[in-house]
């Protein structure tokens, strides 16, 4: 018998080890663990992450085919990998005043991260959905991680129930993927579709469809959207703040490598599909985010929307489009991150708010963190010179390039809608009279939200290694 | 021709003093008069610096000058600066404003002067970017980031109904400026740069103009404003604080006659040359509409934001008349009412820094507690008027007869709003200046001090200058002038040549 290369996953196997490392630590240590738990879980996702950018950028395959490694890969997992480590330290201050400081919680992320890993190197439809699944289950305990508050565990039990419905699709699509193309590997199914000519039949566009259905859920596109405002209000603000960056750019890289690799022949196919979901979640978002008067909803609002951004490069079905959806989920990624280090910030006397009328005044109380706040604001509303406009630059250019002239514009039009609710923000930290004021920050928060906030003011001063590194990540996926 | 990079010298350096307010900290009286020192600072030896650009200039050459050129997005995509006959004076015409703005400032803004200064100046390097960039991205990077600055200074230092001042200047602009985008990004796709030069000189296909015009009318119009997608200025001048109203009158609305200039005539000319009559039809209800208008205003800024929109119609006149006479005339007319209406503003905010209202019944009678308010005002008027010997008269003097070779009845349409103009500018003078002295607090007014003279003197002798020795002026513009008409015709001749092969 000949042992697969295991080398090739070494920074899963490593994280994996971490993990269950992290386990024994924390129940042998008992009490006072979080801590060194905590640092220890974001020490092996840098690690980890190390690890990825050693392994080299060639393409390489292992575990019968299961797994792939490549630039695309690794771009994502680096990605993925920094937010959950941020999330981790963004969490431990926030567990810690509220006191649900456990040691599970950063185990969870890292269970979550090499979920997310796998996710994004898989080559086959099994190992996809047993990505998607390790990743889910760890995300579901983490929703409802405030066990004794009602919002918390209804939060929890409401994306259990409908991740698993979602998680049902998916799998009922695999199984008629594989019904009809007679393999569960990318690689073959691309070669059966190939012999098609794009003639493909009822039932593998079925399957098709309900693929999309089940990863449409996981990054929360419309219309399968709905669990997002209330879980994201719901759970731990620092967990809200992990869901909306990892697990977003997890689920965008598997839509990205389960269409482009072995359903690249049949954009035509799905390309209205993807098309329609992208139109609807940028208005939704637009349109429904308006009227929230509670931060967190207004960010999941939000982020269907930039989803739905997201969702254009990939509609464009090109190598422009896949590096257009780079360049925005790496700088979506930041902005959110930067985002919620400010909401984690959000603390008066009687402990956390999260109304956005609380942040009256801001830009007198506290100028610096209402200036980065307004920076995020506007660059998530997509105004130049901020990093935002940029993504958003980059998806237009390949949806345009592909002939995508109606989505190009229903899009940008949305973007003007929702850059009314970001002026929002804007104008009731700056224009309205000052409340109460938040307490003094947290230090490492101050660290996260400063260094977001520089990267977005001033990509455009050097933007070329992301751009590059977005370039040769799409590549790899067209070789 | 000079071997540095001026060019990113005059648009960055008021960034540095930005940056200097910002570190400068310390108690809140001493940090607001740091800041105003240093804001003045910067923005005079900005001025100094971009005459240094006005002196090396070379008149007799038509194409890009001090061009700067580095890598920047890649991919056709390049840090592209450069300027020509067209763009010099509209950086000129910003530095210059800029010290005045910020002396305008000095003492009518009380509050986070820090901010404000900070604001103004990341303004004057967004507005001279837009004149510079001879990339479109870069252009667009520009020209949408100017909305920020301006969309706080009209939110935070703003009068009573700011809030849905801004907003809606805000979304408006942008509204137009996304369309604008999709074009930019059709026309990348199609020639694969952002270059300006390039696109110049690129023939789109004639019906792809005519969408492309559409999308890039969308932001300018806006942006100019022209009838019917004016109504967002008004709003924000009255709204704005007086500075904010100088600038937004001063230099971004010629953002749009700029856009103009450099995008919608050279690029797509057989679609302007189709859209012409459109662009005058409303130029001619924006003249004559807003001039009926601002008669009948109660407000004295909304009354000279009509008139803006009223004097902006002669511009749109005069560009797209695509004349010697025509072209000149709008660039002129442009730079003029630049100075003119930014000194009128001046001029009420000269009054509502002592009364604090802008209602024109509250005043009258002022001639005689200030008499060298009156004079100021009464030069201004008449400049806005358009009386020979000022600025406004040579601009628009130069439109109708280039309007007049093109279309004898937009002439004579506009030319009664050339009456309508004086009947409201007039009208609005009496009202303020003249009359007894009957109202109590308007007794005890004084006359305009040390600081305003300072603000005053400068516009009156530029303004004059313009009005009865315009030649620098019109020299500078002459060779691109020249060479953006051969194009044009060029361009239409060759289309209507592969019209004729066609039949």
């Amino acid at each position: 018998m000949v042992l697969p290369e295991f080398s090739i996953a070494l920074p899963e196997i490593f994280l994996a080890a971490a993990a269950l490392f992290l386990l024994m630590f924390g129940v042998f240590k008992g009490k006072g663990a979080t801590a060194p738990v905590s640092w220890l879980a974001v020490l092996s996702l840098v690690i980890t992450g190390f690890l990825v950018v050693m392994g080299g950028s060639e393409t390489q395959l292992t575990f019968s085919d299961l797994y792939r490694t490549d630039a695309f890969g690794n771009f994502m997992k680096v990605l993925a990998l920094g937010a959950s480590a941020l999330a981790i330290i963004m969490s431990m201050d926030f567990n810690k005043r509220e006191k649900i400081e456990r040691f599970e919680f950063p185990v969870l992320i890292v269970i979550a991260s090499l979920g997310m890993m796998v996710m994004i190197s898989a080559n086959d439809l099994m190992s996809l959905y047993m990505g998607i699944e390790l990743m889910s289950l760890s995300l579901y305990v983490t929703a409802a991680f405030r066990r004794d508050s009602v919002r918390s565990t209804e939060a929890g039990l409401k994306y259990f129930v409908l991740g698993a419905l979602s998680s049902g699709m998916l799998l009922y699509g695999c199984s008629l993927i594989y019904g009809f193309t007679g393999s569960t590997n990318f690689t073959a199914i691309a070669s059966a579709v190939a012999e098609t000519h794009g003639q493909i039949g009822l039932g593998l566009l079925v399957g098709l469809v309900f693929l999309i259905a089940g990863l449409a859920f996981k990054v929360s596109a419309v219309p399968f959207h709905m669990w997002t405002p209330d879980v994201y209000e719901g759970v731990p603000t620092p967990v809200t703040a992990f869901f909306a960056a990892a697990p977003k750019i997890a689920g965008m890289a598997l839509f990205i490598r389960a269409f482009i690799t072995p359903f690249g022949e049949l954009v035509d196919q799905w390309q209205q599909i993807i098309v329609f979901v992208s139109i609807a979640s940028m208005v939704l978002g637009a349109f429904a985010a308006i009227n929230q008067k509670n931060i967190k909803r207004l960010m999941a609002y939000s982020s269907i929307g930039h989803i739905g951004f997201a969702l254009v490069g990939l509609a464009a079905g090109t190598e422009e489009g896949v590096r257009g959806v780079l360049i925005y989920l790496a700088i979506y990624v930041v902005m959110n991150i930067g985002t919620f280090a400010i909401i984690l910030s959000m603390r008066q006397k009687d402990g956390m708010v999260e109304d956005i009328s609380e942040l009256a005044g801001l830009g007198k109380t506290r100028p610096v963190m209402a200036l980065l706040l307004m920076i995020f604001m506007f660059s998530l509303a997509g105004v130049p010179p901020l990093a935002g406009f940029f993504g958003k630059f980059y998806v237009f250019v390949a949806a345009i390039n592909s002939g995508l002239y109606a989505l190009a514009v229903i899009g940008l039009l949305a973007s003007v809608v929702g850059a009314f609710y970001y002026l929002r923000i804007v104008k009731i930290m700056y224009f309205d009279d000052e409340k109460e004021g938040f307490k003094p920050v947290n230090r490492t928060l101050t660290w996260i939200m400063g260094g977001a906030g520089i990267f977005t003011a001033l990509f455009f001063v050097y933007p070329a290694p992301l751009l590059s590194s977005a370039a040769a990540a799409a590549a790899a996926l067209f070789q | 021709m000079l071997d540095w990079n001026i060019l990113s010298f005059v648009t960055f350096l008021p960034l540095v003093g930005a940056l200097l307010i910002l570190l400068t900290g310390g108690k809140e009286e001493v940090a607001a008069r740091n800041a105003r020192q240093v804001a003045l600072w910067t923005t005079l030896i900005t001025f100094a610096v971009s005459l240094l650009i006005w002196i090396n200039f070379d008149t007799s050459e038509a194409g890009f000058q001090f061009v700067e050129k580095a890598e920047w997005l890649g991919g056709g995509i390049n840090y592209h600066m450069g300027i020509d006959g067209i763009s010099m004076l509209f950086i000129i015409l910003t530095t210059f404003l800029m010290p005045i703005c910020i002396l305008a400032s000095w003492e009518s803004i009380g509050t986070r002067v820090r901010e404000y200064m900070i604001a103004f100046l990341i303004l004057e390097t967004l507005m001279i970017g837009v004149f510079c960039a001879m990339d479109m991205v870069l252009f667009y990077l520009f020209f949408e980031a100017g909305l920020i600055p301006m969309f706080l200074i009209i939110g935070i230092w703003g009068g009573a109904n700011r809030i849905y001042a801004s907003f809606k200047f805000f979304l408006y602009t942008l509204v137009g400026s996304v369309l604008m985008l999709a074009a930019m990004i059709a026309m990348y796709n199609i020639v694969g740069t952002t270059d300006i030069p390039t696109l110049m000189a690129y023939n789109f296909d004639v019906d792809l103009q005519f969408w492309l015009w559409l999308a890039f009318f969308a932001s300018f119009a806006v942006k100019v404003p022209m009838w019917p997608v004016h109504t967002w200025l008004p709003d924000a001048h009255v709204q704005a604080p007086t500075a904010g109203s100088v600038i937004l009158a001063g230099v971004l609305l010629k953002m749009g006659g700029y856009g103009f200039l450099r995008f919608s005539i050279p690029m797509f000319p057989d679609a302007s040359q189709y859209f012409a009559p459109m662009v005058f039809g409303l130029s001619v209800i924006a003249i004559i509409y807003t001039s009926l208008v601002a008669l009948v205003q109660k407000d004295m800024k909304k009354l000279i934001a009509y008139s803006s929109v009223a004097h902006m119609g002669f511009i749109t006149i005069g560009v797209f008349t695509f004349t010697q006479q025509g072209l000149e005339g709008g660039i002129l007319q442009m730079i003029s009412h630049g100075i003119v209406s930014g000194a009128l503003f001046l001029c009420v905010g000269v009054i509502y820094d002592r009364i604090h209202t802008r209602e024109i019944a509250r005043y009258g009678g002022l001639v005689h507690r200030m008499p060298r308010y009156a004079v100021i005002f009464m030069i201004f008027t008449m400049a806005t008027i358009g009386l020979p010997g000022t600025s406004g008269f040579v601009g628009e003097f130069l439109i109708l007869v280039g309007v007049y070779q093109v279309s004898t009845w937009t002439a004579f349409l506009a030319t009664t709003g050339v009456i309508l103009g004086a009947a409201y500018s007039l009208y609005l003078y009496r009202r303020v200046v003249f009359g007894e002295l009957v109202k109590e607090d308007l007794k005890s007014i004084v006359d305009v001090n040390k600081r305003e003279m300072a603000i005053f003197i400068p516009l009156i002798a530029v303004a004059m200058w313009i009005g009865i020795y315009p030649d620098p002026f019109l020299d500078v513009m002459h060779a691109s002038v020249t060479s953006l008409m051969e194009q044009h015709q060029l361009a239409l001749d060759a289309t209507n040549s592969t019209l004729h092969a066609a039949k």
